[in-house]
C-alpha cells in the first residue's frame, strides 16, 4: 500500500514540473503577455519584477531562479496591489474557497447519494422520477442561472438571506446551496447508475440466495461497488467545484480565490494569474491522489495492480 | 427466422430511440431551437447590435418580442443571434474534440504495448489538469478570439472522447471478429475503419451529444466571467450575464435567454440519453 | 414423505419482442436426501425452475402465470419475500455456475462464508467465522487458514466454486440446488469438486437439485434424473433406467449424439433425426472410423515454437518448445485444460500471435512475413473458426458482406456479381441459403452463426483451418450437427484440420492423431484409440479418469 501511495506522489512530481514549465514559456512567449515592452507598469512594480524574475539573466537562469522561487513558495509581486505578494493573497483569500467547497461538497453528497441510491431501489416509480428530474434540472441549470434566480427568489422576494458578501453564517446558505445543488444532481445519477449496475450482479443474487434482507443487500454488498462511480467522479468533481467557485464567488460577491482569479484575469495581473494557476494545479493533483488512494481502499482489485 | 426484411443494428436502434418518449420531445425541441437560431435573426426586424436609446429596458410587446436591453436592442434578435453562436461553438468545438479523440483513442488502443502506454500517460497528466482554470489563462495571455475559444474548448473535451475511444477499441479488439479479420488477411487500415471504427460509433455519438452541452456550458461560463464573446455579438452565456446583473429592472433580460439555454441542454442531454438506451438495450432502463 | 414438491409450475418472461414460455407446466418431486439430476440444453427451462424455487427469478419481466411449489406442505409461491428470506440459505440453499462473478469480491470469502450463519441468526459473528473456517478445511480451502483476509480473486476456480459450497451447506439446509455448478471449471476440477459435493450432502443428508445440460456428468452424481425440453419435462427415471432404456425420443437422441470415447460412428445422429419420425432410418452407422485417404505429405509443422507473454511482473511461456506436424487431408486434436497452452499454440500456427522462436513451415518451407505476396498466401490458405459464434461476426456487416469481403481482399472471383455467386454457393455448403444473404448476424441462432463462420472460413478456399473450440459453446445437439458438417466439408474438399477441444470425446470423434498439451507443452502424442486405451502419460491418464463413466461409454 505504501508503495502504491508513493508511486503516485512520484508520477505527480513530473506533472507539476509540466505544468510550471508550461506556464513559464507561455507568459514569455505569448503576445500581450506580461513581459511586453508596450504595457505600461506602474514603476514600483517594474523594478520588483525585474528583480524577482532576473529579466537581465539569461532564458535558462530565468527559468531556474523561477523553479527556485516556486520551491520555496515564492509566487512574486502583485501587479496590481503593490505591497502585497501573490503568495499572501492567496492565503487570504483560499480558506473562503475552501469553506464554500467544502460545504457545498457536503450538500452535493447528503443529497445526491440518498438520492441516488432509493432512486435505484424504487425504479420507475416516482421515487425514481421525481429526483431524476430534479437532477436532470440541476445538470442543466447552470449556477450563473441558478443563483441569481435563488437570490431573486430568497433574497429580493423574502428577504431570509442576504445576497452576497461572506460575513455570517447566514451568507453561506445560497452560495453552497447553488453549488452544492449542481453537483447533487451529478453524484444522483452516478449513484443510482451505480447502484442499478451492481444490483444487476451475479454476487447479489448470492446474497439474496444466502436469505439476506433488502437492507443487507445493499449496504453490506452492493454500496461497496455502486459507489465506485461516484469516487471516481470525486477527482473531476473537485476540479469543478474549485471553477464552479469562480462564478458562484462572481455572482454572491464572495471574497474568495475564484473571485480573485477572476478579477485578476480581467486586469492582466500576470502574475497573480500564474500564482494561482499552479496553487490550483497542485491543489489539484494532491486531491487526485487523495481519490486514488479511496479507490484503493474501496476497491481490493485495484490494489495489487497499479 | 422467417424474417423477410432484415434490419439492420442502425434501424434498430431508430425503432427503440421513437419509442422514448422524452428523447423524442428533446428532439424536437432541438429542432425549434436550431431553426429559431438559424432563422430568426432573419425574420426579425431588428439586428443584433441595432441600438435604439429611445427605448431601453421595455417589456415584452407587440413590437419587440422578447423586450429590450439597456442599449434599446432587441432582445428577440440578441437571443436568436446569441442561439448561432452558442450553437455553433457547442458543435463545432464537439466536432474538433471527436475528430482529435477519437483518432487518439483509436490508435492507442489498437496498437497497444508502449505506444499505448505513453499515449494514455499523456493524457492521464493533461486530464489531472484543472481546465477551465487554463483555458482561462488562455483567454488572458492570447486574447479573446473567437477561433481560439472554441478550439481551447475542443482541445478540452477531447480527452474524455479519447479514453471513451481508446476503452472501446481495447474492448473490441479482444473480439473474435477482429482475430478473424487478421486471419483473414485484411490490412490494420481496413480493420480499423471497415471493422473497428463502424462499431465504435454507437458510444462515440452518445458522448458527443452529451459533450455538445458541457460545451455550451463552458462557452457560457467563460462568458459569464467576461472573458468570453464580447458584446455587441452575444452568446447565450453573456446575455444571461447582462440579465443576471440587471434582474431586479428587467427580469425578462434573464428569463428569455436563460430559458432558451436550459431547454436547450434539457433536450440534448434527453437525447443523449436516449440514444445511450437505444444503441445498448443492456443498459436501459428495464 | 415428499420434501420439495413443484406442480403445475408455468413461468413466462414477457419481453419486447414477445413472451417466452420458459417452463411450461411441469411437475417434480424430490424426497429429502435424494439427489435429482435437472437436465436440458438452453432454452429448456431448467435454470428457470431452479431459480423459481426460492423465488431469485427477476419479476418483471419473469411471472408466475400458474403452479405451486410446495416446500414441507407450504407454498412458496404463496409466501411473502420476509418468509422467503427465512427459508434461503437456511432450509434451502443454492450455488451457481460462475463462482468468480457470484462471490462478492470487495469482501474476503471468510466473511462470505460465515454470512449465512449471521444472517439466520444462527451464532454470533465471532462463532460464526470460526464455523465457516472450519467449513472451509473441511471442503478444502486451506489457504483460509494462512490468511483469513483473502479475497476471490486471490482464489483458482475450483477454490472458489469450493467456497461456495461450503457457504451453502454451513446452514446445514435440507435441499441444495446446484445451477450447472461445474460448467465453468476444468474436467479434472470438476471431478473432484463432484465427488466432494457428493460426500458432503451424503454426510450431511442434504438433498440435492442438480441442474447440467450435461447427461453423463448427472449420471455420476443422480440417484434420478429428469430431462426437459422447451419448457416441459419429457423423461424421469432412475438414473439406470433412463440410460439403459430411454423412452423419449429426445432423451434418446440426447444419449446418442454425444461422442462418447467409446464411439466408433463416422457420422453423429442429430436430434432432428430423432425427432422426425424416421426412426427406421437411424442405423446404427457402425462402419469403423476408415482411416480416411491421408497422403503422406506433411502440409503443415511447426518446430521448437515458443511463445511467451511478457507482464510487468513476469514472462509466461505459454507455449514451451512444442514440436507438431500434420498430414494433409487429417485432423490433428489438440486436447487440454485451461492454461495448457492450446489456444495460444493455435494462434501461434497461424501467426496470430508471434512466436518468440521457433519455425512455422507450410509445405516445408518457412513464411517470410516481410514479404507482402507469400503473407497474403499464407492467409490465404490457413484459416481459423473460434469459440464464440456471437463475437465472431461483425455485427455490422450482412452475411454477404462478411462472406465476400475475403474474396476481395485476395482477388478470388472477377466481379461482385460472380463473388456474390460463390457466397451463395457456400452458403450452401454449410446447409443455409441464399435468402440469409442480406441478414445481420444477431438474426441468427448461434449454431447458424458458426456455420456463417465456417462459411467465411472456406471463402479463401484455404486448405488448413484451425477449429478453436468452436463447438464447446454449444448444446450437444447443435454440436452433433457443426461436427458432422466439419467432417463432410473434409472429405469433399481435403481440408486438414487442427482440431483444439477440452473435451476428449469430442476430439476422439474428430481427430486422426491427438496431441496432449499442459502447462505449454505436449506430453504425448498417438493415434486415438492408443491415447484412450494405453495412455503412456500419467496426465493422460488422469484426464481419462475424470471423464464421467457416462461419456465414456455409450452403456452405462
Amino acid at each position: 500500500m505504501n508503495r502504491f501511495i508513493l508511486s503516485r506522489i512520484l508520477q505527480a512530481v513530473p506533472t507539476l514540473w509540466v505544468i510550471a514549465t508550461l506556464t513559464f514559456f507561455m507568459t514569455r512567449f505569448a503576445p500581450g503577455g506580461p513581459f511586453d515592452a508596450e504595457k505600461t507598469i506602474p514603476e514600483e512594480i517594474k523594478v520588483k519584477l525585474h528583480s524577482h524574475f532576473g529579466l537581465d539573466l539569461p532564458l535558462f537562469d530565468q527559468y531556474l531562479l523561477y523553479l527556485k522561487n516556486l520551491l520555496q513558495g515564492d509566487l512574486g509581486p502583485s501587479f496590481k496591489y503593490p505591497g502585497w505578494e501573490v503568495s499572501e493573497l492567496i492565503g487570504s483569500a483560499f480558506p473562503v474557497s475552501l469553506t464554500l467547497g467544502l460545504l457545498s461538497l457536503c450538500i452535493a453528497l447528503l443529497i445526491g447519494l440518498p438520492a441516488g441510491i432509493i432512486a435505484a431501489l424504487r425504479q420507475n416509480t416516482w421515487l425514481d422520477y421525481l429526483p431524476m428530474s430534479l437532477s436532470m434540472a440541476g445538470i442543466c441549470l447552470p449556477s450563473f442561472v441558478l443563483g441569481p434566480m435563488l437570490i431573486f427568489a430568497f433574497s429580493t422576494q423574502l428577504g431570509l438571506f442576504p445576497p452576497l458578501g461572506w460575513y455570517g453564517a447566514t451568507d453561506w446558505v445560497l452560495p453552497s446551496l447553488t453549488l452544492g445543488f449542481f453537483y447533487a444532481a451529478y453524484v444522483a445519477r452516478l449513484t443510482r447508475a451505480g447502484m442499478l449496475e451492481t444490483l444487476k450482479l451475479d454476487y447479489i443474487r448470492t446474497a439474496r440466495a444466502k436469505g439476506a434482507s433488502d437492507w443487507r443487500i445493499i449496504f453490506g454488498h452492493a454500496l461497496r461497488g455502486g459507489l465506485l462511480p461516484v469516487v471516481t467522479f470525486l477527482g473531476p468533481a473537485f476540479a469543478g467545484l474549485i471553477s464552479g467557485s469562480f462564478v458562484i464567488e462572481t455572482i454572491f460577491f464572495i471574497p474568495g480565490l475564484g473571485k480573485f482569479f477572476v478579477t485578476a484575469a480581467f486586469n492582466r495581473d500576470y502574475t497573480m494569474v500564474l500564482g494561482t494557476v499552479l496553487f490550483y494545479a497542485t491543489l489539484i493533483l494532491m486531491l487526485n491522489l487523495l481519490v486514488d488512494l479511496l479507490q484503493a481502499v474501496l476497491d481490493p482489485k485495484s490494489r495489487s495492480s497499479s | 427466422m422467417s424474417r423477410e426484411t432484415s434490419s439492420s443494428l442502425g434501424r434498430e436502434a431508430w425503432r427503440r430511440l421513437r419509442s422514448n418518449r422524452m428523447a423524442m420531445i428533446g428532439l424536437w425541441a432541438l429542432a425549434c431551437f436550431s431553426l429559431l437560431s438559424i432563422f430568426g435573426p432573419l425574420i426579425s426586424a431588428f439586428s443584433y447590435d441595432q441600438q435604439n436609446l429611445d427605448r431601453v429596458f421595455e417589456g415584452p410587446g407587440v413590437e419587440h418580442w422578447f423586450g429590450t436591453d439597456n442599449l434599446g436592442r432587441d432582445l428577440f434578435a440578441r437571443v436568436t443571434h446569441g442561439g448561432r453562436i452558442s450553437l455553433a461553438v457547442g458543435l463545432l468545438a464537439t466536432l474538433v474534440s471527436l475528430v482529435i479523440g477519437v483518432s487518439y483513442g483509436m490508435i492507442s488502443g489498437y496498437t497497444g504495448g508502449r505506444i499505448d502506454a505513453w499515449m494514455m500517460r499523456f493524457v492521464d497528466v493533461l486530464y489531472s489538469l484543472p481546465f477551465t482554470i487554463f483555458v482561462i489563462l488562455l483567454m488572458v495571455l492570447f486574447g479573446r478570439n473567437f477561433l481560439l475559444l472554441f478550439l481551447a474548448i475542443g482541445a478540452v473535451e477531447w480527452l474524455t472522447m479519447a479514453r471513451i475511444t481508446r476503452a472501446q477499441t481495447m474492448h473490441l479488439k479482444k473480439a473474435e471478429f477482429i482475430e478473424a479479420a487478421r486471419a483473414l488477411g485484411y490490412s490494420h487500415g481496413r480493420i480499423l475503419f471497415r471493422h473497428l471504427l463502424p462499431n465504435l460509433i454507437g458510444p462515440i455519438i452518445v458522448y458527443a451529444t452529451l459533450t455538445i452541452p458541457a460545451v455550451m456550458l463552458l462557452e457560457a461560463v467563460l462568458s459569464f466571467l467576461g472573458l468570453g464573446i464580447q458584446a455587441p455579438m452575444s452568446s447565450w452565456g453573456s446575455l444571461i450575464k447582462e440579465g443576471a446583473e440587471k434582474m431586479d429592472a428587467a427580469p425578462w433580460l434573464l428569463f428569455f435567454p436563460g430559458t432558451f439555454f436550459c431547454l436547450t441542454l434539457f433536450a440534448l442531454n434527453f437525447v443523449g440519453d436516449g440514444l445511450r438506451d437505444a444503441l445498448d438495450p443492456k443498459t436501459s432502463k428495464d | 414423505m415428499t420434501q420439495l414438491s413443484i406442480e403445475g409450475l408455468k413461468v413466462h418472461f414477457h419481453t419486447r419482442e414477445g413472451i417466452v414460455q420458459a417452463v411450461d407446466g411441469i411437475d417434480l418431486q424430490i424426497e429429502p436426501g435424494e439427489i435429482v439430476g435437472l437436465v436440458g440444453e438452453s432454452g429448456s427451462g431448467k435454470s428457470v425452475t431452479c431459480n423459481a424455487v426460492l423465488r431469485l427469478l427477476p419479476l418483471p419481466p419473469a411471472r408466475f402465470e400458474n403452479g405451486k411449489i410446495f416446500w414441507q406442505n407450504r407454498d412458496l409461491l404463496q409466501g411473502s419475500e420476509v418468509a422467503m428470506q427465512s427459508i434461503r440459505g437456511k432450509e434451502i440453499s443454492m450455488i451457481f455456475q460462475d463462482p468468480m462473478s457470484s462471490l462478492n469480491p470487495y469482501l474476503p470469502v471468510l466473511d462470505q462464508v460465515a454470512e449465512p450463519l449471521v444472517i439466520h441468526g444462527m451464532a454470533s459473528l465471532e462463532e460464526a467465522k470460526t464455523r465457516a473456517r472450519e467449513m472451509l478445511l473441511r471442503v478444502g480451502v486451506t489457504r483460509v487458514a494462512e490468511n483469513p483476509r483473502a479475497y476471490p480473486h486471490e482464489f483458482s476456480g475450483g477454490m472458489r466454486q469450493r467456497a461456495m459450497i461450503a457457504m451453502a451447506l454451513i446452514t446445514q439446509p435440507s435441499l441444495l440446488l446446484a445451477d450447472e455448478p461445474t460448467t465453468a471449471l476444468d474436467v479434472s476440477v470438476q471431478a473432484k469438486v463432484l465427488t466432494l459435493l457428493k460426500e458432503l450432502c451424503t454426510d450431511l443428508g442434504v438433498g440435492i437439485l442438480f441442474v447440467s445440460h450435461d447427461l453423463g456428468l448427472v449420471a455420476e452424481l443422480a440417484n434420478r434424473v429428469v430431462v426437459m425440453y422447451r419448457g416441459k419435462i419429457v423423461e424421469q427415471n432412475d438414473t439406470r433406467s433412463l440410460f439403459a432404456a430411454p423412452k423419449h425420443p429426445y432423451v434418446k437422441a440426447l444419449i446418442a449424439c454425444r461422442p462418447t470415447l467409446e464411439t466408433t460412428l463416422n457420422r453423429l445422429p442429430t436430434v432432428e433425426e430423432f425427432l422426425s419420425e424416421n426412426q427406421d432410418n437411424l442405423q446404427n452407422e457402425e462402419i469403423p472410423a476408415a482411416s480416411l485417404d491421408t497422403s503422406d505429405e506433411i502440409l503443415l509443422e511447426v518446430n521448437k515454437v515458443v511463445v511467451e507473454f511478457h507482464s510487468k511482473s513476469a514472462t509466461v511461456r505459454a507455449v514451451d518448445q512444442v514440436s507438431l506436424s500434420i498430414r494433409k487431408g487429417s485432423t490433428h486434436g489438440l486436447v487440454g485444460e485451461s492454461g495448457s497452452g492450446k489456444t495460444t499454440l493455435g494462434r501461434a500456427f497461424l501467426h496470430l500471435i508471434k512466436p518468440a522462436s521457433g519455425e512455422i513451415l507450410l509445405r516445408g518451407e518457412m513464411v517470410d512475413w516481410g514479404n507482402t505476396s507469400q503473407r497474403m498466401n499464407f492467409r490465404k490458405s490457413m484459416q481459423i473458426i473460434f469459440q464464440d459464434p456471437y463475437a465472431s461476426l461483425n455485427p455490422r456487416l450482412t452475411v454477404e458482406q462478411a462472406l465476400t469481403e475475403p474474396m476481395l481482399v485476395h482477388r478470388i472471383g472477377k466481379d461482385s456479381v460472380e463473388r456474390t455467386d460463390r457466397a451463395v454457393s457456400l452458403l450452401e455448403e454449410v446447409g443455409l441459403s441464399s435468402q440469409h444473404l442480406r441478414r445481420y448476424p444477431h438474426e441468427f441462432s448461434g449454431g447458424q452463426r458458426q456455420r456463417i463462420c465456417v462459411a467465411r472460413a472456406l471463402a479463401t478456399e484455404p486448405e488448413f483451418i484451425v477449429c478453436d473450440e468452436c463447438v464447446s459453446a454449444m448444446d450437444v445437439s447443435v454440436q452433433a450437427q457443426v461436427l458432422n458438417l466439419l467432417r463432410a466439408l473434409q472429405a469433399s474438399r481435403g481440408l486438414t484440420y487442427l482440431f483444439i477441444s477440452h473435451d476428449l470425446g469430442v476430439v476422439k470423434f474428430m481427430s486422426d492423431q491427438i496431441s496432449v498439451m499442459q502447462s505449454g507443452q505436449i506430453l504425448e502424442t498417438g493415434s486415438p484409440e492408443e491415447l484412450y486405451r494405453k495412455p503412456k502419460n500419467e496426465y493422460t491418464r488422469q484426464l481419462l479418469e475424470a471423464i464421467p463413466s457416462a461419456n465414456r461409454s455409450a452403456n452405462f
